[in-house]
């Protein structure tokens, strides 16, 4: 079997060799699209996925917390004991935003004591560390004006200070360049633009110059002919995923926070994926072109429902759904972990799941569609 | 398999496209080493016949056994076992010769120690030595009918579908075509093959007649035309037109065909010669000469079509 698979890979790459215009394509499309694609479009989150450190475990700490998942800009995931631990739900991408509640926070506010609450958000996501911070701020602010409120009402005297304020955090991207966040994002995309339409034409090419019926009629497994048309294009995704991260790096300046080695391995999963994609659509299609309608309107719902414009956290629920059966969804979740939270394999262990589940699911889906009969 | 057994047999095989029967009833035996001919119009189901013999497309109704093996159960086992070749010389146009044989000779998994020397040697019997390294789309069509016909070789099948081989390509590839298959025959190799080219038709050892995807006949080619019993004359004559339409108000006429300046002329009676002077002595047309010629395989096929849209226009 394993025969067969290399006789369809070298094939495939020998074609490749000689398709000068779709080699140069491969090479000059990523730098277009990543000198292309400008900004991302902040929106309004909500349902940011939040913890509570609660130094106090009063039943004023706990209001805090109610009020905060209130607003339904939080939505709180849960409640931590420590610093690392919240470091270590970032990184897996669990939760965005952690709520730091002071040890002594009743007894302060009984006292009047000027109260700081830590408000820390994961500043690789911009939209999110807007939506987060401003919405904190104000709900804070609100609760300071109704603590002051009680205690002039209590003890009638005067009140120095604030009684609360709010200091927020960010741990990663301190600065706030959309660039930083777009670039690693813009990865995924361009991958995903690029290798579904790489082999959605693959099997209608065969077809319409009638060398699929060849295939058709020689003892060549199915499974043969799908993993044969995927794997050599993997090598090519792996190159477009070098000359963006070196462009990342020279012109929009983001750093690799995490292991490259791992990204790279981890997009292995990924790029078959979408090669696994264009495969099915080959499948489906009649004709070269049918394909490549059928791989632009792809990108529409990765574009959109990936998270690479609009935060997950936004997004309702069927939506969320669909977007989990993209590639894309799970790929931006592991490479902005990795370039920029340095997140490790442990942290990604649920985006790895399902990147395996997804590309064992289409490799099955188009060797069965491959039927070795004709209509 | 043992000598004089068949490699193909049919019982009653039909195929349909929805309401459209592409093929009815068609029970045929094909033996060892023979070279077979499926014979008959555009659209008249000889493709899908071959299909469903190559195990690539079910039949709706009937069964068939091809290299011993069941064609819908175990289409699969037959594959490994036939070579097939398409009047569209399905070859890879941006590999060059040697890497389209290389390809076929890796998915038909011949061991990697044999690849070179089949490669090496379906290039010298077809005469494609110089012209390995060149692009399979540069090629002319008689040369890429050499390439394809290697491809389809190139796991020495012992059974060999021609789909409409010849159909590309020009008379003197059309020539050496044949004296390819007549020489993969003679190795015990079986090949069938469609075809519209009524000449062809004659250089198969047998033939079937397919006519709206029925079988019409089936046998030798000298025993099809013989059955017709065909008289056939050609004719100089005056005002060949008005001639030709005399002729063929004629009940016993079957076929008047222009060649050239001579009128070809099949009936069926005891002399042609004899029959078409009386028809046009007799309406004042001058017969110049008259000669009796041989009936042929297109007379016979000609006369088939003509009787059966006969009969179909009485029903």
């Amino acid at each position: 079997m394993n025969l067969r698979v290399m006789v369809i890979a070298r094939k495939e790459l020998l074609q490749l060799k000689r398709d000068r215009l779709t080699l140069a394509m491969m090479t000059a499309q990523p730098i277009a699209l990543l000198l292309l694609f400008g900004y991302a479009i902040n929106t309004d989150v909500r349902h940011i996925p939040t913890l509570i450190f609660d130094q106090d475990h009063s039943a004023e700490s706990r209001d805090l917390g109610l009020r905060l998942q209130a607003t339904g800009f939080y939505d709180v995931v849960g409640s931590v004991e420590g610093y690392p631990e919240i470091e270590r739900s970032f990184r897996s991408g669990k939760a965005r935003v952690a709520l730091v509640i002071p040890p002594r926070y009743a007894a302060k506010l009984a006292q009047a004591e000027p109260t700081a609450l830590q408000l820390l958000v994961d500043g690789s996501d911009s939209m999110v560390v807007a939506s987060a911070t401003n919405s904190a701020a104000s709900l804070v602010a609100a609760l300071s004006a109704e603590v002051r409120l009680k205690q002039i009402r209590r003890r009638g005297e005067r009140v120095r200070a604030e009684a609360l304020t709010l200091e927020s955090n960010l741990l990663y991207n301190p600065d706030q360049r959309t660039a930083v966040y777009v670039v690693p994002g813009l990865i995924g995309v361009i991958l995903t633009m690029t290798m579904v339409m790489l082999t959605s034409m693959a099997l209608a090419r065969e077809r319409e110059r009638g060398t699929l019926e060849q295939l058709v009629v020689s003892p060549l497994r199915s499974i043969d002919l799908v993993l044969g048309k995927i794997l050599p294009y993997v090598a090519i995704g792996y190159v477009q995923m070098a000359i963006i991260l070196v462009f990342a790096r020279v012109v929009f300046d983001v750093p690799v926070v995490g292991s490259l080695l791992l990204l790279f391995a981890l997009a292995f999963l990924f790029i078959s994926a979408n090669l696994a994609v264009g495969l099915f659509f080959s499948t489906l299609a009649r004709t070269q072109q049918q394909a490549m309608q059928m791989s632009f309107f792809f990108m529409l719902p990765n574009i959109l429902l990936s998270g690479f414009m609009f935060p997950f956290e936004a997004m309702p629920f069927f939506a969320r759904a669909l977007s989990q059966m993209l590639p894309l969804t799970h790929f931006l979740r592991i490479v902005r972990g990795i370039v920029l939270r340095g997140s490790g394999l442990y942290d990604l262990g649920a985006e790895l799941l399902w990147l395996s589940a997804i590309l064992a699911l289409l490799v099955t889906l188009s060797s069965l569609r491959f039927q070795k009969k004709l209509a | 398999m043992t000598e004089g057994e068949a490699m193909i047999e049919t019982t009653a095989l039909g195929r349909r496209f929805g309401e459209i029967e592409a093929v009815r009833d068609v029970s045929l035996q094909v033996k060892r080493g023979e070279i077979f001919g499926i014979l008959g119009p555009n659209g008249a189901g000889k493709s899908t016949l071959i299909r469903m013999l190559c195990g690539i497309l079910d039949p709706t109704s009937g069964s068939g056994r091809v290299v011993g093996h069941d064609i819908v159960r175990e289409a699969e086992r037959i594959k490994a076992h036939i070579g097939y070749m398409t009047q569209r010389f399905s070859l890879y146009e941006d590999l060059s010769v040697q890497e389209n044989l290389e390809f076929y000779a890796g998915i038909y998994a011949i061991p990697r120690g044999r690849r070179r020397a089949r490669v090496d040697a379906v290039l010298g019997q077809s005469g494609l030595g110089e012209r390995r390294k060149q692009l399979a789309g540069t090629l002319s069509g008689g040369w890429k009918q050499r390439v394809a016909l290697a491809c389809a070789t190139i796991h020495e099948p012992p059974l060999l579908f021609l789909d409409e081989p010849t159909a590309a390509v020009d008379p003197v590839s059309r020539r050496e075509f044949w004296e390819r298959i007549h020489a993969i025959a003679q190795g015990g190799t079986t090949a069938v093959m469609t075809t519209h080219y009524m000449d062809e038709a004659e250089r198969c050892h047998r033939l079937a007649f397919i006519f709206g995807g029925a079988l019409l006949d089936i046998g030798t080619p000298e025993a099809i035309v013989a059955k017709r019993h065909l008289r056939v004359a050609e004719l100089d004559v005056d005002r060949a037109a008005e001639a030709a339409e005399i002729l063929r108000q004629a009940a016993e006429v079957e076929e008047v065909a222009h060649y050239g300046h001579l009128l070809r002329v099949a009936l069926r009676g005891a002399s042609a010669e004899s029959v078409t002077r009386r028809l046009l002595e007799t309406r004042g047309i001058e017969v110049r000469s008259a000669r009796e010629s041989r009936a042929t395989v297109e007379d016979a096929f000609v006369s088939m079509v003509r009787r059966q849209r006969l009969e179909e226009g009485e029903r």
